[in-house]
C-alpha cells in the first residue's frame, strides 16, 4: 500500500515506516520495548522503532507524552529500565552517552543547550572535537599537528556554518545569538560529530513559518547530503507530515499509531489522542 | 574580507595575551630597575617572592574555578604539598648539587608533580560526580593536608630517609638533620633569590593557560562548564577534562609552594589554611573568573596592599568577606545581568546592521557596474 508524499525531494515511502529505498538494509536504529519509569510513573512504555539509514521519521504525540525521554533514552541520558536499543545493530547496553555518540547519534535539546560563553565556531569545534587529531601536549607547545589539526577544523566548522548560512556569525558568543540562530547551531554542533542518526527535538520551535520553511529544506539537504538519518519531534504539523516518511504517535508513553503522514491523519485513534483536540483548541 | 575579518578576531585573543604577558614582565622590569636604584624598601623587597606565589596561585586557581566551573576551597592544600615535598627534595639535594638555582628547579618541579599527584587522589572520587562535592571536599583535603603535614616527621642522615607520623619513631645519626618536625616543620633551609625564576615561572603559567584554552583540550574543559549534557552529547568524556583541569590547576599550586618554600628559611604547615586558600579565591573573584590578567593584578595588589597598611591588617578578612559578598550580590543580581544582556544583544544588533548595510553597498556597487557595462 504505496502512499504519496507531495514534497518535492523525498521519495515514495513504503507502507511501512522505514521508506523502501532503505528496506533490505540494516535500520541505523532499533528500539525495542524499551520503557522507562519514574517513581510509578511508566514515562515511555514498550516502545519499538526502526529507523532506516537515510529516512526521516517523525515522533509526535501531546505535550508530556514522552518524546523527549525517548530521546534521552535513545541517547542514554536515562539508562532504560527495559528494552534494548541496536545502533546499526550494535546494542548499546552499558554504553554512556558519550559512546551513543560516537556509536553514531547526535541530538539537540527541546531547551536548547549551547555552550553559551564559547564562540559559535567553538562550539561547532567542539562538535569536531574527536575528529581533531592532536594531544593536549601538543597544544599546549603549539607543535605543527596542532597548527594544521586547528586550521582544518576551522575550515570544517566554517564550511558546516555554511549549510545555515551561518558563517559570518563564527565569532559572535553563541549564548547572544537569536534563538533561531541558536537552534540552528545545535543542529550544527550535532552534525560536526559525524553521526549517523540526528535527533532533533523541536527543531521548529519559536521560529517563524518562514524560518520553519527553511529548516524543512533543510533537514531534507541535510539528509542528502550527508546520507543519514534523522529522527524529529515536532509540533509543527506542516513540517511533520510535510519532511517525515515515517510517523510514530506517543501518548502517555505508549506509541498509537505508526505510519506513513496520510495514514496518521487518518488514524481515528491519533485524531482523537492528538490531532482532534489539537483542531479544537 | 571575511578572512581578514576573522584574522582581526583571532589576534584580539592573541594580542590581549600578550598584553598580560607584558605587563608582567614590565612590572618584574620596573622593579629591578627601582632595586638597582635602591629606592625600594626592604619590605616591599621581601614581598617580592609572595607575590609572584600569590599570583601562580590566582590564575591557577582561576583554572579551576573561572574556566572549568568547579569551586574548589583548598587551594592551599596543594600549596602546601608543593612546599613540603619540594623544600625535602631540595635539602636532601642539598650536599649533591650545592648550587641553589638548579635545585630551586628541581624543587619546583618535584613540587608540582607530588601537588598533581595528591590533586589526581583528591579528583578521582569526588570529578565523577555531578554537583557542588568538589567545594567540599577540597575544603575537607585542606585541612586535612595541614594535620598530616604538622603531624609528620621526616629526618636524614648517613643512613637515609626516617619518616614517621605524630611523633618522632627515629633517632639521627650523628650529623643527620630533621627535613620535616612536625608542628616545627621545615627549618633550615637555604633561602635563595628566586625573583627572576617566579617571574618567568608565571609566565610559563599564563602560557600554558592561554595555550590551553584555545586548544582542544581547553575548549572540552570549557564546554562541559557550560553544558555538562551537550558536552557529554557530542562525546566529550566530562570526568576526563574535569581531571585535566583541576590536575594542571593542582600542579601549578605546587610549583607555587615550592617556590613560596624557598623564600624562607622556615615553614609551617599551618601557614597554609583554610584563609589562604579563601584568600586566593578573592583575588580569582575580584580580577574575573576565567579573567588571568585580572587575577594577576588582583593577586599583586592585594598582596602588597595590606602590607603597605599593617596597620589595619586585623580587619583584612573582614574586608575581603565584605568585597567578596558585594562583588557576588553585584553579578548575581538579576537586574545587573539583565542590562548587560541588553548592552550584549545591542551590540550584537549593531555589527549586524553594520554587515547588512556593508552587504547591501556592495550589492549596490556591484549591480551599478553591471548596469554600466
Ligand atoms: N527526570 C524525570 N523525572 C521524573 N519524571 C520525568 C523526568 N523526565 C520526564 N518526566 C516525566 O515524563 C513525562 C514525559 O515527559 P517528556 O518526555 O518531557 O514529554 P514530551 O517531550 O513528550 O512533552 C512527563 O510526565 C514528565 O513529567
Ligand atoms: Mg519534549
Amino acid at each position: 500500500m504505496a502512499t504519496r508524499l507531495d514534497t518535492k525531494m523525498v521519495p515514495i515511502p513504503s507502507a511501512g515506516i522505514v521508506p523502501e529505498r532503505d528496506s533490505g538494509k540494516m535500520p541505523v536504529l532499533v528500539a525495542a520495548h524499551l520503557g522507562i519509569t519514574f517513581g510509578g510513573l511508566k514515562a515511555v512504555d514498550d516502545f519499538n522503532i526502526s529507523v532506516g539509514p537515510t529516512e526521516i521519521a517523525g515522533l509526535i504525540g501531546p505535550n508530556g507524552a514522552g518524546k523527549t525521554t525517548v530521546f534521552n533514552l535513545l541517547t542514554k541520558v536515562y539508562e532504560p529500565t527495559h528494552g534494548t536499543i541496536l545502533i546499526n545493530g550494535r546494542d548499546t547496553h552499558n554504553m554512556s552517552t558519550v559512546e551513543v555518540n560516537k556509536a553514531g547519534i547526535a541530538r539537540t535539546f527541546q531547551n536548547i543547550r549551547l555552550f553559551n560563553n564559547l564562540t559559535v565556531e567553538e562550539n561547532v569545534k567542539l562538535g569536531l572535537h574527536n575528529s581533531i587529531n592532536y594531544t593536549t601536549l601538543e597544544g599546549v607547545l603549539r607543535m605543527p599537528r596542532y597548527w594544521k589539526a586547528e586550521k582544518e577544523a576551522h575550515e570544517r566548522a566554517l564550511e558546516l556554518l555554511s549549510i545555515f548560512d551561518m558563517q559570518d556569525l563564527a565569532d559572535y558568543k553563541a549564548g547572544n545569538l537569536p534563538y533561531g540562530a541558536q537552534r540552528r547551531l545545535e543542529i550544527v554542533r550535532a552534525l560536526a560529530t559525524n553521526p549517523k542518526l540526528l535527533l532533533l527535538d523541536e527543531p521548529a520551535a519559536g521560529m517563524n513559518p518562514s524560518e520553519t520553511s527553511e529548516l524543512m529544506d533543510n533537514i531534507i539537504k541535510i539528509r542528502d547530503t550527508f546520507q543519514i538519518a534523522v529522527l524529529l519531534i515536532e509540533h509543527d504539523m506542516n513540517l511533520v507530515m510535510g519532511i517525515c516518511e515515517g510517523i510514530a504517535v506517543l501518548n502517555y508513553g505508549k506509541i498509537i499509531a505508526k505510519g506513513t503522514a496520510e495514514e496518521i491523519q487518518n488514524n481515528p485513534a491519533v485524531i482523537e489522542a492528538y490531532l482532534g483536540k489539537k483542531k479544537e483548541g | 574580507m571575511k578572512n581578514v575579518q576573522r584574522k582581526i578576531s583571532l589576534n584580539k585573543t592573541t594580542k590581549s595575551n600578550f598584553v598580560t604577558y607584558g605587563i608582567v614582565i614590565a612590572a618584574f622590569v620596573i622593579m629591578e630597575i627601582l632595586m638597582a636604584a635602591g629606592m625600594v624598601s626592604s619590605l616591599l623587597k621581601g614581598l617580592l617572592v609572595p607575590i609572584c606565589v600569590y599570583v601562580i596561585m590566582a590564575i591557577s586557581l582561576n583554572l579551576t574555578v573561572g574556566v572549568l566551573g568547579e569551586l574548589s576551597l583548598g587551594h592551599a592544600g596543594f600549596m602546601s604539598v608543593g612546599a613540603f615535598s619540594g623544600a625535602v627534595v631540595s635539602m636532601m639535594l642539598q650536599s649533591v648539587i650545592p648550587d641553589a638555582i638548579p635545585r630551586l628547579l628541581i624543587s619546583l618541579v618535584v613540587g608540582a608533580i607530588f601537588a598533581a599527584i595528591v590533586g589526581v587522589l583528591v579528583g578521582i572520587p569526588v570529578l565523577r560526580l555531578n554537583g557542588d562535592y568538589l567545594a567540599i571536599v577540597t575544603l575537607a583535603f585542606g585541612e586535612i593536608i595541614k594535620s598530616l603535614i604538622t603531624n609528620m616527621y621526616i629526618g636524614l642522615d648517613e643512613n637515609g630517609l626516617h619518616f614517621s607520623m605524630i611523633k618522632q619513631k627515629f633517632e639521627l645519626a650523628e650529623g643527620g638533620k630533621m627535613l620535616i618536625d612536625g608542628p616545627i616543620g621545615l627549618s633550615g633551609m637555604r633561602k635563595v633569590d628566586s625573583f627572576a625564576i617566579g617571574i618567568v615561572l608565571i609566565l610559563l603559567c599564563l602560557m600554558i593557560i592561554f595555550h590551553l584554552v584555545n586548544s582542544k583540550s581547553g575548549r572540552a574543559i570549557m564546554a562541559l562548564r557550560d553544558n555538562r549534557i551537550a558536552a557529554e552529547s557530542v562525546g566529550i568524556n566530562v570526568t576526563k577534562y574535569k581531571m585535566m583541569g583541576f590536575v594542571i590547576s593542582a600542579a601549578m599550586a605546587g610549583a607555587a609552594g615550592a617556590l613560596f618554600a624557598s623564600n624562607y628559611s622556615a615553614l609551617q604547615a599551618s601557614k597554609f589554611d583554610f584563609n589562604t586558600s579563601i584568600l586566593v579565591l578573592v583575588f580569582v573573584v575580584l580580577g574575573g573568573l576565567g579573567n588571568m590578567r585580572g587575577s594577576v593584578i588582583a593577586a599583586a595588589l592585594l598582596t602588597v596592599l595590606p602590607e603597605l597598611l599593617r596597620a589595619f591588617s586585623d580587619y583584612r578578612m573582614l574586608a575581603y568577606a565584605i568585597v567578596l559578598i558585594g562583588i557576588m550580590l553585584v553579578t548575581h543580581n538579576p537586574a545587573i545581568a539583565d542590562r548587560l544582556k541588553q548592552i550584549k544583544i545591542k551590540q550584537y544588533k549593531k555589527s549586524a546592521d553594520r554587515k547588512a548595510a556593508a552587504m547591501e553597498k556592495k550589492m549596490v556597487r556591484q549591480t551599478a557596474k553591471k548596469e554600466g557595462k
